[in-house]
């Protein structure tokens, strides 16, 4: 049988295990796909490979797939989104010295405890002329930097007027936060419990309990390739959603774990790979703490690319002023996300999902989010 | 005049682009190569034309200061025109971008890119180069050990030690520096005295 070659780019993420389990277990292989993986070092890479096709596809965070769409990336190609690779894997985690001030300041575990007591020590320190709290994200278009925002503001501090914001690539953020480049930061697993691990910080909140369930990466197809190749692009939803099953697995965290490990994948010590799989999450300090659906491979439908989804992602890059409130923007956002190739890709499949079973829907003009947080517009 | 700022952790490819600007009689040149005060250096400088390489991570804290900084004039990609995608593709294939402040015309900076991929692609060359002359230098030593293992075990004097390595080679279909590195470990298991 003749192989289609994909090129795929990756950033080195807890949640590009669908990606390279697809690829290094067999699962594209029997989709007729040979799925060539390369490791990025920066977003930017990911969006401008893509771009111009020395990618056909890549682990893409979600926003960013929208704001190419929406034309917002210095080469604008269009991308869609036929399959999600997860949902949630992400730490809000802190400098100690921080930490120890929201702990004076009355901290407790849950979002909503955690960002009143950060709300105290933010305000505290405008009294008393000290420099707003740094917080890293990975990229401007990036859940990371909207769920923080989100966080934020549900918890009374003005993401814009209140604390500075910056961008660190993933793999930087432990060092940035020893550096004391930064105060806390947003950031996927496991380079949150690599910052714990080195006694550098303190993990106060998770996106599982900002939002559980919440939109996470996608797999971003440009749109030429998902035209002249739908064949190939129907297979990759397929060995993606296979991969996926089997990354939820537990029976296979051993080898998933030192596959992701490897030097020339994430680098990363398989331990350290272990809590955030498991949901048992160091949080620093010595402190264990279990976090049900941390990250979600597959469970849940979390490979559906939901509309919904697009849509508040599309809310957020409105509400934070990343993109003009517009019909047609608004149309080509929700549009990037594709439920329906992912439908029609798995509806042989063993994986077939129940067809229009989603819980979510999309109520017109208002915000769709399940979050425990208020979602007033500023 | 152009204020260019060159940001690469390679400090020989950095020079080497040095050279090719200031050959190009651009004087405002600035080099970092450390990623420690960036930022800084970039408010200071306020540079028209920022070339960087694409394997460095530091792309996505550039591009957000760019977008949030009221210091420093906005910067855009280097794909202004996308139109020209050969020049496009033949950066990103080289793995180099740059950033240019909004406004600066096209025939500006056509030639500072054009040169910095052709300075990138020489600079892979090179390396290239390097590493082969190191590979083919490491195969003579194998074969010179080889030789003389042959010519001490077997009483051969060198032409033929050389031509028994390179019979066996033939009638193996394998390299000369192969059969040697055989050969070479065979006499570091067995000891001098097997």
């Amino acid at each position: 049988m003749s192989m289609t070659l994909v090129r795929a780019g990756y950033i080195p993420l807890l949640d590009c295990a669908a990606l390279v389990v697809a690829a290094e277990r067999g699962f594209a292989e029997a989709e007729g796909l040979a799925l060539k993986l390369t490791r990025e070092t920066s977003w930017a890479n990911i969006r401008d490979r893509t771009a111009i096709g020395h990618f056909d596809v890549a682990h893409m965070l979600g926003p960013m797939a929208i704001a190419a769409s929406l034309g917002l990336g210095p080469l604008s190609t269009p991308i869609i989104a036929p399959v999600a690779l997860g949902r949630g894997g992400n730490t809000v985690t802190v400098q100690m010295a921080l930490f120890h001030e929201m702990r004076a300041a009355g901290f407790a575990e849950g979002p909503a405890a955690a960002g009143a007591a950060l709300a105290r020590v933010v305000a505290a320190r405008r009294a008393s002329g000290r420099p707003p709290l740094r917080f890293g994200v990975v990229h401007p278009h990036s859940s990371h930097n909207y769920d923080l925002r989100y966080w934020l503001a549900a918890c009374g501090i003005d993401p814009v007027q209140d604390i500075a914001t910056t961008v660190v690539p993933p793999p930087f953020m432990a060092d940035a936060l020893m550096a004391d480049h930064i105060d806390g930061f947003c950031v996927g697993e496991p380079w949150g419990t690599v910052a714990v691990a080195a006694g550098a910080g303190r993990i106060v909140t998770t996106k599982a309990e900002i939002w559980p369930r919440s939109p996470e990466k996608v797999l971003g197809v440009s749109e030429a390739f998902a035209r002249e190749h739908p064949d190939a692009a129907a297979g990759l939803v397929r060995a993606i959603v296979a991969a996926a099953a089997w990354c939820d697995d537990s029976a296979n965290h051993g080898d998933l774990v030192a596959l992701l490990s490897r030097a020339d994948c994430l680098g990363v010590d398989a331990a350290l790979l272990r809590p955030a799989l498991e949901g048992e999450l160091m949080l620093g300090g010595g402190e264990t703490r279990r976090v049900e659906e941390f990250i979600l491979y597959a469970r849940h439908d979390a490979n559906r690319p939901e509309s919904a989804h697009a849509l508040w992602l599309f809310q957020q890059m409105v509400r934070w002023g990343d993109a003009e409130d517009r019909a047609e923007n608004r149309r080509r956002a929700v549009a990037t996300y594709r439920p329906d190739l992912f439908n029609a890709a798995l509806s042989h499949s063993p994986f077939a999902p129940t067809l229009g079973g989603s819980d979510l829907r999309i109520p017109a003009g208002s915000d769709p989010a399940e979050g425990p947080f208020d979602r007033t517009k500023r | 005049m152009l204020s260019i700022l060159v940001v690469d952790e390679k400090r020989a490819r950095a020079a080497i682009i040095e050279d090719g600007l200031r050959e190009a009689g651009h004087t405002q040149v600035t080099l970092v190569t450390e990623m420690k005060g960036l930022v800084r250096e970039i408010e200071r400088l306020a540079p028209d034309v920022i070339v960087i390489n694409l394997e460095n991570p530091n792309r996505d804290r550039l591009e957000h200061f760019f977008q949030v900084s009221r210091s420093v004039q906005r910067p855009v990609a280097m794909f202004v025109d996308r139109s020209d995608t050969a020049s496009i593709e033949a950066a990103i294939e080289a793995g180099v971008s740059a950033y240019v402040v909004d406004g600066l015309k096209k025939e500006r900076i056509k030639p500072i890119l054009d040169m910095a991929i052709s300075r990138f692609n020489a600079f892979r060359r090179l390396q290239q180069e390097l590493e082969q002359a190191r590979g083919e230098l490491e195969e003579r030593r194998l074969v010179d050990r080889a030789k003389a293992i042959l010519m001490k075990r077997r009483g051969l004097d060198e032409p033929s030690a050389y031509a028994l390595l390179r019979r066996t080679a033939m009638n193996e279909n394998r390299r000369i520096a192969e059969v040697a590195r055989s050969l070479v470990t065979a006499q570091s298991l067995l000891g001098d005295d097997a």
